[in-house]
């Protein structure tokens, strides 16, 4: 039957007893059709169904095109009314600014950093672990019933994965990372980690120079910070006391200062500049701040980038996993069998052949997940909820916003000029994604290239 | 039927290949003309022995109770229409079916002392002893240094001089060297589909193993490549214990010393080629070898 | 390749090298498989993770839900009874999720009714009818569609659809279920049309071959032969495409609205499952007060649904899948 070239076909078609005379439909056919017309007047009954056939199958056509074209329509329409109204609002402020809260001067740079942190903290969870299960899948045979019935039921679940919603992996990131179960809330404070490393915890005071009643006006008596360590987050508020040493932060570090501490009005202030300078209200509250190193780590881990990382892993886990599984199959069996034959292990097998077979094409599919990962807004938005975000996260503990957040959030504020520049902001995602996009594109080019 | 048996059973024009006929095969035709007793008296002890081996896919039986001997240094062909079970057969020598999940066996398989179906066995190591060339040529997307270099520096740890005198020896072994000496950093994939063949058989020799399984290895190639790898298999059997699956009964009796006969899972005959060939004890035999069925 | 040297060799000597190489003592097969077993360890692992990830959704799911139900607010037959769904109505909260469900069908029925007949008539366009240079056309910009962020259709519902609706009938208010719904379609478009299209593909030349053979057009063809043999590969496409739908959160977070009702209006204000997970997540409700709790019993409602129907599509593709060899 394959064997069948359309002309052939025509004949074979033209001897039925039916003698049906209409055989190709296709509107390149035109000769077909005119001979369908000349034998009309000889078979009419014949041929009135084979014109309602006929037609219908125009019909049919026509409405594929149509169809075909309005989807392709849509498709022009989408990216033209949004490039239309995002490419004017487009600068530079716009990419380098901060999210202020006058349009003109709002800028997605924090988003920009925030994606950067948590896609590529995701890439470095997620790409191990799901090429892992997808080799485990593929190329490790199971021996017993036992190791089968988990292979397959790896499988079931990982197709299933694939399907649920996106916010509800956001609803578990954030009873399982955010909160991690309420296991470390043990102040009951919910915002409060229970155990932290690589942080310092400061008390800071202002001396009473930039008081305009105690200050003399002299210029030596400038305003100053001093800073008392604390050990603990929850320590109760340091009380100046006179002789006692606090850290000025200056340009060569942390520098000490032994601080003088007065009541204000009980007790006539010293007028020395020097004195008043490094004089503090003994009364006053300080105010507790933090320094936190590059490693700092708490659990639970709170809203930081950490916790945003891993629940997009879970997203976008299954789609790397079979996206995995599909390079794996394509490597040819041969392959395999050949290294084995040479008395290859499983693993040796797995990363002298099938790996760097396969690796073009979980480059593919890696970079395509991870443009999910970058565009995925849901289960940021319910772990991270909506916060002001001033800079870029200095640590994986640290609060972040991503671009499709930053995008939604001025979207569904109530000003014009807000979705100006979240169009703005799509232009600059969707140039990105578009980046990635056509990376993984060429990747797969040149792969069939090589194969072929 | 009296075409195949015309043939002489070796390819005859061997000796021309004068750079690798260093240890001639000492070759008495006549002496394979006795007895099966007289032959098995004066030709060496069997390598591979099965006894009763049955195999399964799942709940289909492949094969059934196959008892029969391979003797060393001898080329023994496995013979029959497809579905026979003559590949199930050979893979299951060097266990290359522990890749199919439903696979299992029953019944004894021993090459030399060792167990083969033991689940203690170290299929890693057998599969060293016992190389296996595919019916399709597959290098893998290396260089074709690197193809042959894939087995031993899985197994062993060799200087770079050890490799290279180890990747020469085997590629002229496999009677390639001269077609790819000057371009052994090439991809492998760029050669022909004989060169190609032999390259995979130089890579299995490099390994150092006993035995050659050769699974159908000229179905996939034009006729002169198929005697380039026919002339081969008759160099290498002073070395190698060689079987050989094959659909081409005038390459079995080419190239065998010893045929078996498989039909519908069982071994229906085994014996010298000749004798197979000449004067089948079976019917179903007589009937394949004239081409009434498969 | 040092094989200069090697060239001038007799091969006897090759010989005995190489003999000796051989003979020699092979690398210590312990560590080998030592290190195989650690390996295949850990990638057992990273498998035993999905089955994890899968355990702590339900359990997380299942053990907040509970929580849900032990605030005295809530009953069951007022969760599975009710129609109204005010959790932030001071003292008249009622948690009615069949509001919630409500919303969440309509807006799936309009997407479904935009995204299956477009996607599937696009499929047979693509796989029956499209000459090859529209297809390798047609394919990239499918692709493009379905890589383009949920966010971005969302301002597109709610900044281009709207006012379009709005701009034919006025009576469309500004957050609706039907815009929320069109966009959800252009969605799921792509969806459905990649895998009805693989689908369709799948069938094998000769069936077609058949239908001509015995004097049918291309659309008896592909109506009456191809479109059977692919049902069972549409209709879990089909199904992928609702789950989808169902779980989308950002079009409808931006453009349905945020009031929970039963209507079947598209005019009006949709709020979806969905929709009320980030309104919950994203305002600023205590932590740990009803209304939080409620977002569990919410997310458990949709991921019974969406695994069901997951199941149900993997179910349907495995089972009547017809294979052709």
């Amino acid at each position: 039957m394959s064997e069948f070239n359309p002309k052939g076909d025509e004949q074979v078609k033209g001897q039925t007893p039916e003698n049906s005379p209409v055989a190709d439909p296709s509107p390149t056919n035109k000769m077909q059709l005119a001979a369908g017309k000349s034998t009309e007047q000889f078979r009419p009954t014949h041929l009135i169904t084979s014109r309602v056939r006929l037609a219908k199958d125009i019909c049919f056509q026509r409405m594929c095109i149509l169809t075909a074209s309005v989807s392709v329509l849509i498709l022009v329409f989408l990216l033209g009314s949004i490039l239309a109204s995002g490419i004017p609002s487009l600068s530079w402020t716009l990419l380098t600014g901060f999210p202020e809260p006058e349009p003109e001067n709002a800028g997605m740079w924090p988003a920009l950093l925030g994606t950067l942190w948590v896609c590529s903290m995701c890439a470095l969870i997620t790409l191990p672990l799901g090429i892992g299960t997808a080799i485990l899948i593929e190329e490790f045979t199971p021996r017993n019933r036992l190791a089968q019935k988990l292979a397959s039921l790896i499988q079931l679940n990982i197709s299933n994965l694939a399907g649920v919603p996106s916010v509800v992996y956001g609803i578990l990131g954030l009873t399982a990372f955010v909160s991690m179960f309420s296991l470390f809330d043990d102040t009951g404070d919910s915002g409060a980690p229970s155990l932290e490393i690589g942080a310092v915890y400061y008390d800071q005071f202002s001396n009473l120079a930039s008081d305009p009643f105690l200050a003399s006006g002299d210029e030596s008596a400038r305003e100053r910070y001093f800073l008392v360590p604390v050990d603990l987050r929850d320590d109760p508020t340091t009380v100046p006391t006179t002789g006692m040493v606090a850290y000025e932060n200056q340009e060569a570090g942390l520098v000490p200062v032994e601080i003088i501490a007065i009541d204000p009005f009980a007790e006539d202030p010293s007028t020395s500049p020097d004195q008043l300078s490094r004089t503090i209200d003994e009364t006053s509250t300080p105010g507790r701040i933090s320094e936190k190193q590059w490693y700092y780590l708490r659990l639970p881990f709170g809203r930081g980038v950490i916790a945003g990382a891993l629940t997009l892993m879970l997203v976008i886990l299954p789609v790397i996993i079979i996206s995995t599984q599909e390079a794996l199959r394509a490597v040819p069996t041969t392959l395999r069998a050949g290294a084995l034959g040479l008395g290859a292990t499983p693993w040796q097998v797995v990363w002298n052949v099938t790996l760097p077979s396969a690796v073009p094409g979980i480059m593919t599919g890696s970079i395509l997940a991870m443009s999910r990962a970058i565009g995925e807004t849901a289960p940021i938005l319910i772990i991270a909820g909506i916060v002001y975000i001033r800079s870029a996260p200095q640590h994986l503990m640290d609060d972040y916003t991503v671009m499709p957040l930053q995008i939604y959030n001025w979207t569904s504020r109530p000003q014009e000029e807000f979705h100006h520049i979240a169009a703005g902001g799509i232009v600059i995602l969707l140039a990105i994604l578009l980046t990635f996009n056509a990376v993984a594109v060429l990747i797969r080019h040149r792969m069939q290239n090589k194969l072929h | 039927m009296n075409e195949t048996i015309t043939e002489p059973p070796r390819g005859s024009d061997k000796n021309n290949r004068a750079t690798h006929d260093l240890q001639n095969a000492p070759t008495e035709p006549t002496s394979r003309m006795d007895t099966h007793e007289a032959a098995q008296a004066d030709v060496p002890r069997s390598i591979i022995e099965m006894k009763n081996l049955s195999s399964w896919y799942g709940s289909f039986q492949a094969l059934n109770s196959i008892s029969l001997n391979v003797r060393k240094n001898k080329i023994t062909a496995f013979i029959g229409p497809s579905g026979c079970g003559k590949s199930t057969l050979l893979r299951w020598v060097n266990r290359m079916n522990d890749t199919i999940p439903t696979a299992r066996a029953t019944g004894s398989l021993h090459l030399g002392d060792l167990d083969l179906l033991g689940s203690g066995t170290d299929v890693v190591d057998l599969r060293r002893r016992v190389g296996i060339v595919f019916q399709k040529p597959n290098p893998f997307p290396k260089s074709i240094f690197d193809n042959v270099a894939f087995g031993p520096r899985l197994h062993m740890k060799l200087r770079r001089s050890e490799l290279v005198d180890l990747v020469e020896w085997s590629l002229r072994k496999a009677a390639v060297w001269d077609e790819v000496k000057d371009r052994l950093n090439a991809p492998a994939l760029g050669l022909s589909g004989g060169q190609q063949q032999r390259l995979c058989i130089a890579r299995t020799i490099a390994v150092g193993p006993q035995v050659l399984l050769m699974d159908e290895p000229c179905s996939a190639l034009d006729p002169g490549s198929t005697l380039a790898i026919e002339e081969l298999m008759n160099e290498l059997r002073d070395q190698y214990t060689i079987v050989i699956v094959t659909h081409n009964m005038q390459q079995a009796s080419r190239c065998s010393d010893e045929t078996a006969f498989f039909f519908e899972g069982s071994l229906i005959e085994m014996n010298d080629t000749k004798s197979i060939f000449t004067n089948p004890n079976s019917q179903k035999t007589e009937d394949y070898i004239s081409g009434r069925f498969g | 390749m040092n094989s200069a040297v090697n060239r001038d060799r007799t091969l006897p000597q090759l010989e005995q090298q190489v003999q000796t190489l051989l003979a020699r003592e092979r690398r210590n097969l312990s560590w080998v498989r030592f290190r195989e077993r650690g390996i295949f360890l850990c990638l057992v692992g990273c498998g035993l993770f999905s089955l994890l990830v899968t355990g702590s959704i339900i359990f997380v799911l299942a053990s907040e839900t509970a929580k849900f139900f032990q605030f005295s607010e809530v009953t069951l037959s007022n969760f599975f009874l009710s129609t109204q769904w005010t959790p932030l109505l001071g003292n008249t909260k009622s948690f009615g999720i069949w509001s919630l469900i409500s919303g969440t069908f309509m807006v799936t029925a309009i997407a479904m009714l935009v995204a299956l007949p477009l996607g599937l008539i696009t499929a047979v366009y693509l796989s029956e009818y499209a000459p090859r240079r529209v297809r390798s056309t047609l394919k990239p910009i499918l692709e493009i569609l379905a890589g383009i962020p949920t966010v971005v259709y969302g301002f597109f519902a709610l900044m281009t659809i709207t006012p379009l609706l709005q701009w034919c009938y006025s009576g469309f208010n500004v957050y609706n279920a039907m815009s929320a719904g069109i966009a959800v379609g252009i969605l799921c478009f792509p969806t459905v049309c990649s895998l009805a299209e693989d689908a369709l593909r799948a069938v094998p030349t000769s069936l077609r071959d058949g239908a001509f053979g015995l004097g049918g057009t291309r659309f008896d063809a592909t109506v009456k032969v191809i479109i059977p043999a692919a049902l069972s590969g549409i209709i879990s496409a089909f199904l992928l495409a609702i789950t989808r739908a169902i779980g989308e959160t950002m079009i409808v977070a931006l453009a349905a609205g945020s009031r929970a009702q039963i209507t079947v209006n598209p005019a009006e204000e949709a709020q979806t499952m969905t929709g009320y997970m980030v309104q919950i997540a994203g305002g600023d409700v205590s932590n740990f007060g009803i209304e939080y709790y409620s977002m569990y019993a919410v997310a458990f409602t949709l991921f019974a649904i969406t695994l069901t129907l997951t199941m149900v599509g993997n179910y349907i593709r495995t089972k009547y899948r017809e294979t052709y060899d």
